[in-house]
């Protein structure tokens, strides 16, 4: 096992071919990028195209009376309007169950929901006439306490409980000496890609559609659009246009089959951008998580039993509520050694807004319980926080609450010394800079008065898909040779690049595998090869690049065949090296532009990896492929009498596998931590009553670049048995629990229970006693 | 906070019956002078912004679209040397101002030190926010060269990026003061050849044109 800190990582040059794994090599599509010249989804145009706009309901829940648009087509300029009596296949679509109506027909389920669409000759004459189309809504008392919809009635013919999950492990009846419990709340964050959802969908001749649209899974949009448009799957042609960022959010159809229904009923081409504020209505969120835990343990700090109950809110529509749930129970105890649990979740569906993928789902929400619950039992035994967990961290061969065997690499100490063993940041000045205190730009704090908390978190989550579903990817690899006769290798791939650079590390493999320098990717869609599943649950290294590389080891084979006919020996005899195949018994060379003249090498490859299992009654069974594992520790500085706060540093142990990209790594690292800073003490979006009330960057915060602290990152690199290139995904273990320990340095800095992510000054401020300096009330 | 209107994701909106001639049918024609060239606008709705008619009606994408109500810096140009949200500006208002886009920092296939230094430090991941981050730090680095960490941070704090936590972005701007500071030469904004870069990237370049 080897570890590297810091960002500073020297690249390794071998035999000549640069940028291969373990190489911190440059994006492909970096130079478009900055030059603003990389087509994004929003950034496509035909001739004579026309613009989409949604219409939204005004409403939480409603009947629909009637929908009339004929003043709004009578408007000059507009071409088309469609609703739920014009979707020509299936009504409804769903990542699992087709439980969401393309467009609500007789009811209305949530704030925001599609009632109709547009297609016109301009964005304000399709916005002008969305606006003129009239709806009679009969108005319903909506269903928004995510506890009432357990048994309240239906608001759905699926009834309200997407999935009600058990976990008994060992005796459920044990009890510890020592004995700790609370209740802790997540808000509701967005992924706030920075990307609007946007496409452009071309009607075909053959009655079909092409359709670019930037997504996280070509091959599952396909799907679901060709079964409302009653296509066949063949004649709905699905391109990656660029994708501005995703995070769990592009998972769900979003505009997919409006704007393919836009397009075949005008026979033009039509293009759809959502603005910030629709973008917040357009796609699902992270869900809100109410979570009671109580924790039992030894006098000696061992712990002896974990018990739980988690709701989290789903709601209108299903989406992947059913994968959410399963990680907060199967993670709900964090990365620790469990003898007996009993843990219990329920994700329901309530007229709130449909909730879904979000980075690192599911784990996220149980983290800021379970990390809560380690300093609790820590404080009632005397304990050091962050010798409670190494004494608890789960080994290789411990066993999950669920009964899995962890059999692969299982570094949570190793993590959790990485991030301790960083050093702490100076002490805050008080004469140091005003921007540099809580409040910042605002000079509200009195230094004197600011004080510095220190809190540690943990965390672990799957990756890849679990509970027996067939998981895999493809990859098309074609060998051949340039115009100069060097070789050039052309990969087609479906994969979503969303930012997270597998493009890069696509060339990085080729480049290992076949010690070919130039490394093209064709265009992602569903034309030219099979599916490589989604870009989410940190599966892409893993799963695409496993593709990849399959691709090339076939490929080197056949190279060494070619080069074993020509040399009319046996393949065995053939060995391929960096710069071609050599022949043992004689020393001969042929190079791979030697191999390629006769003609190409093409061939395209599944990667499935190895099959996980259901959970049974019990919630027990081998239902993940492997895990990922991350310690963060978190340093705040707290103004109390205002409520502000600024997070001053935060270091980390993040357990990779493999760097095949450290460079990449560090962003990932960094990028996933400022998005649990995010959910940790300014990100949510405030639904009342069913209505979302900060659609917009004005009052949904995002961290900014002054919000953001400085991050120390040590990389542990124990590979993965089984893994490609024993790597590890990186991206979601960041955001898990990075958040998790700023919640625990504000407790520590003042004192106060803080149950609730993300914290709001109110949460402090209004509970802090300015006489005493103490919490006012608990 | 929105009204509660018909289009809950709309603000600007007036419902109502439609009108005989809608407003956004009263069009003109203008030209602007962009990167040093001047460009005619035809036919154009006069309430169009600054940002769309950059990128739907000039061909210059490079402004992007992640907020279009001033909150994220996706859309920073320089109008009159000064960086401004395009979004924010009514195309007709800048009739008459020099506009600086991002296509316009550079001569075509080159890139500046500062777009060099984000791709090599890992700075861009997703890149939607990365042309309004070149341009701003393109204007601080002019303004301020020896800018502090503080202040560097504090002259990007209107730039959202939702992908790298900024820790890369920040440590490009450092590499080009560095780089800058050593160089004989200073100051020089002028790019530099990225070949090799360029080979394999996603045919996803140029236009975006698909048809």
């Amino acid at each position: 096992m080897t570890s590297r800190s810091g960002t500073g990582v020297a690249d390794r040059v071998t035999s000549g071919i640069r940028d291969r794994v373990g190489d911190s090599t440059t994006r492909p599509d970096g130079a478009q990028k900055t030059r603003g010249e990389f087509a994004f989804s929003s950034d496509l145009w035909m001739d004579a195209m026309l613009w989409g706009k949604t219409l939204r309901s005004p409403h939480v829940a409603a009947r629909i009376r009637s929908i009339d648009t004929s003043p709004a087509l009578a408007m000059p300029g507009v071409r088309a309007i469609v609703s739920a009596a014009d979707v020509p296949g299936r009504p409804t679509f769903g990542l699992e169950t087709p439980d969401q109506p393309v467009f609500a027909s007789e009811v209305v389920r949530y704030h925001g929901e599609p009632v109709a669409a547009v297609a016109a000759d301009h964005p304000e004459a399709a916005r002008a006439a969305a606006l003129a189309i009239v709806v009679e809504y009969e108005p319903l008392d909506p269903l928004v306490d995510p506890e009432a919809a357990i048994s309240a009635p239906p608001i759905h013919p699926d009834g309200n409980v997407f999935r009600h999950l058990v976990i008994r492990h060992g005796d459920t009846g044990a009890t510890g000496d020592v004995v700790v419990e609370g209740a802790y709340e997540v808000g509701m964050q967005d992924q706030a890609f920075l990307g609007p959802e946007s496409g452009l969908a071309v009607p075909a001749e053959d009655g079909g559609v092409d359709l670019y649209v930037a997504t996280q899974w070509l091959h599952v949009d396909r799907d679901q659009i060709a079964a409302s448009l009653g296509l066949p799957v063949d004649r709905v042609r699905l391109y990656l246009a660029g994708v501005g960022g995703a995070f769990g959010g592009r998972e769900d159809v979003s505009l997919q089959i409006h704007l393919c229904m836009l397009a075949l009923r005008t026979g033009r081409p039509v293009k759809m951008v959502y603005s910030r504020d629709e973008s917040f209505f357009g796609h699902v969120h992270r869900h809100p998580a109410r979570m009671w835990y109580r924790h039992h343990a030894t006098r000696d700090g061992d712990l002896v039993k974990v018990e739980a109950r988690i709701v989290i809110d789903g709601g209108a529509y299903l989406s992947s509520s059913n994968a959410v749930i399963s990680n907060a129970v199967c993670f709900g105890p964090g990365p620790y050694r469990i003898p007996n649990a009993l843990i219990e979740g329920y994700a329901v569906r309530t007229n709130n807004p449909p909730c879904g993928a979000m980075r690192g789902f599911g784990a996220v929400q149980a983290c800021y319980g379970h990390e809560a619950q380690m300093d609790k039992l820590a404080a009632a035994l005397a304990m050091d926080p962050v010798e409670l967990r190494l004494r608890n961290a789960l080994e290789r061969y411990d066993r999950l609450v669920t009964g899995q065997l962890l059999t692969g690499a299982v570094p949570v100490r190793e993590v959790i010394r990485a991030a301790a063993s960083h050093p702490l940041p100076p002490t805050p000045d008080p004469a140091g800079p005003m921007m540099a205190l809580p409040g910042g730009a605002g000079a509200t704090a009195d230094p004197a008065h600011v004080r510095r908390g220190v809190g540690f978190a943990v965390s672990m989550k799957n990756i890849a898909y679990s509970e027996g579903f067939d998981d895999f990817a493809t990859a098309r690899l074609r060998l051949e040779a340039g115009v100069d006769g060097e070789p050039i290798a052309v990969v087609t791939i479906a994969t979503a690049e969303v930012g997270q650079g597998f493009v890069t590390l696509a060339q990085q493999i080729v480049r290992e595998e076949l010690g070919i320098d130039r490394v093209v990717l064709g265009p992602a869609s569903t034309v030219d090869v099979g599916s490589a599943g989604s870009s989410s649950a940190s599966r892409q290294t893993w799963m695409s690049g496993g593709a990849l590389q399959l691709s090339c080891v076939t490929l080197r084979s056949e190279l060494v065949m070619r080069a074993a006919e020509l040399w009319e020996c046996a393949t065995a005899q053939c060995i391929f090296d960096e710069v071609g195949v050599v022949r043992v018994a004689t020393g001969e060379r042929l190079s791979v532009q030697d191999l390629l003249a006769p003609a190409p090498l093409e061939t395209e490859q599944e990667y499935h990896h190895r099959p996980t299992k259901a959970l049974d009654a019990d919630g027990q069974g081998d239902a993940h492929l492997s895990f990922m594992f991350a310690a963060h520790r978190a340093v705040v500085d707290v103004d109390p009498e205002l409520g502000l706060l600024r997070v001053v540093q935060i270091a980390t142990g993040q357990d990779v596998g493999k760097a095949i990209n450290p460079v990449q790594v560090t962003g990932q690292i960094e990028g996933g931590i400022a998005q649990g800073i995010g959910l940790a003490v300014m990100e949510e979006i405030v639904v009342t009553e069913g209505k979302v009330r900060n659609p917009s960057f004005t009052d949904y915060l995002l961290p900014t670049i002054l919000d953001m602290p400085d991050v120390l990152a040590t990389v542990i690199e124990e590979p993965e048995p089984g893994a490609p290139y024993g790597a590890k995904g990186v991206g979601e273990p960041p955001t898990i629990s990075s958040g998790p320990a700023v919640l625990a340095a504000i407790r520590d800095a003042t004192g106060l229970p803080v149950t609730r992510a993300p914290v709001r000054p109110e949460d402090i401020a209004l509970v802090w006693d300015q006489g005493t300096g103490k919490a006012s009330r608990a | 906070m929105p009204p509660e209107g018909e289009v809950p994701v709309d603000t600007a909106g007036e419902t109502g019956a439609p009108a005989e001639s809608p407003a956004y049918v009263q069009a003109d024609r203008y030209e602007l002078e962009v990167n040093g060239t001047r460009e005619t606008v035809e036919d154009a709705w006069l309430g169009e912004t600054l940002l769309f008619v950059l990128r739907e009606r000039l061909g210059l994408p490079g402004s992007k679209n992640a907020c279009e109500q001033g909150e994220c810096g996706s859309c920073s140009v320089l109008l009159d040397g000064v960086v401004v949200c395009a979004c924010l500006v009514l195309a007709v208002d800048a009739i008459g101002s020099h506009i600086q886009t991002v296509e316009g920092l550079t001569a075509s296939a080159d890139v500046t030190d500062i777009q060099s230094a984000l791709v090599a430090s890992g700075g861009v991941q997703c890149g939607f926010c990365t042309p309004g981050f070149v341009v701003a730090v393109h204007e601080l680095l002019r303004r301020s060269p020896d800018a502090d960490e503080m202040e560097v941070r504090e002259a990007l704090s209107g730039n959202l990026c939702r992908c790298t936590g900024y820790g890369r972005i920040l440590e490009a701007v450092r590499d080009v003061q560095r780089s800058r500071a050593q160089s004989s030469t200073g100051q020089t904004l002028s790019g530099r050849p990225f070949g090799e870069q360029s080979f394999g990237a996603q045919s996803f370049g140029g236009s975006g044109d698909v048809a």
